[in-house]
């Protein structure tokens, strides 16, 4: 039974392991919960699920898992183990019934008279909290914990309790929904590249001892901190189609300024032409030359792309195809030239991936930066940063 | 040792209280995330003092070092005594300083340790106290001696988020999330930190408290800890109750606003929604 649930947790995205099974048992045995469904459920949870962004997942397992027995009562009975049964049975019938019933012999007969019982308990019992089974320490054949013993118990309660998942309240904390600039940071870290720079003011503990011993008087020996001296350059659409992605692209924008010691950017519009800006209200009168960007900076920099990709594909193909001005040479001969001077470049776009393939200019844009092409997810910031690693310049 | 079910002035809902005492019981790390202000480092506080056991505070830095946590070697002190021909220099030892997880495994009395913010550390940190925390012992290589706890500490962990832990690390915790707290929930606490409190005030102040919370597009939405400063602000400006009950939409900013709202921009927001309001009438 607790097999399936691990199964259905893993499939579902869940790291769950055999460590974990263990924990639960090991909890179970030990009798750290009362024995009732939510706190099972809680148990599980604090055991499971290691992520606020997994929560709502674990909800929906549960109830699946644990609904289906509900379901499936009676008609599927093979599914239920037969010590388990009997334990039921045992607490829920006199010996004489159970001597019946076993001349009757055949399941549903069996499961018709507990269901009767356990109805007729539940007249007499209303209220009270006790459920089938004192718990012992075997999760397996006792009552207690069965999720089967929990729908046996008794119907009103486990409504009850199953509100406590089903209402599903981690829903808006998927981590696959939000990204936030504390996240995005994270994301971003993976492009760490640390490096002796600067001034020394640092002592160098080891260099220092070296230099003691050697020279026989203290010889104290600083050295430069450690610091982040990966190279960024950014590239940001605005304007027209990139205005629903504003809020996301300027949280990606906060995190990269913070994250990033060496970071530069620019805006461009739809595609990358001779021409881009760092003030986008003096967008027409202060405009920095791409030929320019490609001789000062260094080949060593990493160039992130951040853009919608959707527009006609011929402002990407022909020249004087920009929307704004005459540009003399097409946009996708701008991007390859990006592309050939910086090997780490990567194209970050706010659409969700399922959509890029009806867009011809996605397509295009993609290729033309070698595929690497990521949607503005923590996924994809994540992949893309793996991306920009790999690269060695 | 008994349950944890939550003390005189700390409301834990029933998800909290089982993945503590399967914590304590367990001996296994508890890590508790939540927003902030929703009390993760004071539940610490909270286990320690209804378990009687005394609490040992690791606040993380972003220039915490995991070895730090157990000890450090001050070379250049004695590379000083060296110099100076100091008696103590020959013993390593004398050079040695304790950390945290050190004081816990040898405290006499069984502690709780808490480690805060772990997230502030570099991402390395977590990996770093694998094997102590796993095993709860450690080897101090200068004297080539062992340190090992006795009995397991009981360890919270906090974390804001601001990075992701390790898997190998995660595996060995229980984990809980403090949810933000319903209105019942809320309620509770409220009744804890004032009680006798007038009711039609707790309720206006609520309503409004919620009300902000939704408002979309807030950068921080205000959480616990600010409704009860608030609440604090509130009784000692002796607020009449009506401005809380005959609310002008036109004057969408709450009184006293200050202590619900961390951030200029939301207060412009507010502004801007009181604005429109008036425009509207």
């Amino acid at each position: 039974m607790f097999f399936n649930f691990v199964d259905e947790l893993r499939s579902a995205g869940i790291q769950a392991s055999f460590k974990e099974h263990l924990v639960l048992l090991e909890a179970l045995d030990k009798d750290v919960i009362e024995q009732t469904p939510e706190q099972f459920y809680y148990l599980s949870r604090a055991i499971f699920v290691k992520d606020e962004g997994l929560l709502d997942k674990f909800d929906q397992v549960f109830n699946k898992v644990f609904k289906g027995i509900l379901t499936n009562y009676g008609q599927n009975p093979v599914d239920i183990p037969e010590e388990w049964l009997k334990a039921v049975a045992e607490k829920f019938l006199t010996p004489e019934e159970m001597e019946a019933i076993k001349s009757l012999g055949s399941w549903e007969e069996i499961m018709e008279t507990l269901k009767k019982r356990i109805e007729d308990q539940q007249k007499r019992h209303e209220g009270g909290n006790k459920w089938i089974g004192t718990g012992g320490t075997s999760p397996y054949g006792n009552d207690g914990y069965n999720p089967e013993g929990v729908r046996i118990g008794g119907e009103s309660k486990h409504k009850r309790a199953l509100k406590v998942w089903e209402k599903r309240e981690f829903q808006n904390l998927d981590n696959t929904r939000e990204l936030g600039t504390r996240n995005i940071k994270v994301a971003l870290r993976r492009l760490r590249r640390f490096a002796r720079e600067g001034n020394p003011d640092e002592l160098d503990l080891e260099g220092t001892i070296e230099g003691t011993a050697k020279q026989g008087w203290l010889d104290i020996r600083m050295r430069a901190e450690r610091k982040n001296a990966v190279k960024v350059l950014l590239f940001l659409d605005v304007g027209g189609s990139m205005d629903p992605f504003i809020k996301l692209v300027e949280e990606l924008f906060s995190a990269a300024t913070t994250e990033f010691k060496n970071l530069e950017f620019f805006y461009f519009h739809n595609c990358l032409y001779e021409g881009v800006w760092k003030d986008n209200k003096r967008r027409w009168s202060e405009r920095t030359n791409t030929w320019d960007i490609l001789h000062k900076y260094g080949h060593d920099y990493k160039i992130i792309f951040v853009g919608d990709a959707a527009m006609s594909p011929y402002e990407i193909t022909h020249p004087g195809g920009s929307v704004e001005h005459f540009n003399e040479e097409a946009g996708a001969i701008w991007l390859q030239r990006v592309a050939h001077v910086y090997p780490a470049t990567v194209w970050l776009n706010p659409v969700p991936e399922k959509q890029w393939g009806y867009s011809q200019s996605t397509k295009i844009i993609k290729e033309l930066v070698g595929g690497n092409m990521f949607p503005l997810t923590l996924e994809g910031l994540d992949g893309a940063m793996r991306e920009l690693t790999r690269k060695k310049h | 040792m008994q349950r944890f079910e939550g003390t005189s002035n700390y409301v834990a809902t029933d998800d909290l209280k089982v993945a503590v005492n399967a914590a304590v019981l367990l001996r296994r790390p508890l890590l508790v995330k939540g927003e902030p202000g929703t009390g993760k480092t004071v539940l610490a506080h909270e286990i320690a003092k209804a378990t009687g056991a005394p609490l040992i505070e690791w606040n993380i830095k972003s220039t915490t070092k995991a070895q730090q946590g157990l000890y450090e070697y001050d070379a250049v002190a004695r590379l000083r005594d060296g110099q100076l021909g100091d008696e103590r220099v020959h013993d390593i030892s004398n050079y040695i300083k304790k950390g945290k997880l050190w004081e816990a495994f040898t405290s006499p009395q069984l502690p709780v340790l808490l480690i805060d913010e772990i997230d502030k550390a570099d991402i390395e940190f977590p990996n770093d106290l694998l094997q102590e925390l796993d095993r709860m012992s450690f080897d101090v290589y200068e004297t080539k001696e062992r340190i090992a706890a006795k009995e397991r500490p009981i360890v919270v962990i906090t974390s804001n988020n601001e990075k992701e832990l390790p898997d190998a690390f995660l595996r060995r915790c229980f984990f809980h999330y403090i949810k933000f707290p319903d209105r019942e929930t809320m309620q509770a606490i409220i009744d804890v930190h004032f009680p006798g409190i007038q009711k039609t005030l707790i309720s206006k102040a609520m309503d409004i408290f919620y009300e902000v919370r939704e408002v979309p597009g807030l950068k921080k939405k205000p959480s616990t800890s600010e409704l009860l400063d608030w609440l604090k602000l509130l009784l000692n400006e002796d607020m009449p109750l009506d401005v809380l009950q005959n609310r002008d939409p036109a004057k969408a900013i709450p009184p006293l606003h200050g202590a619900l709202l961390k951030n200029e921009q939301d207060v412009m927001l507010f502004e801007r929604l009181a604005f429109m309001a008036r425009r509207q009438n």
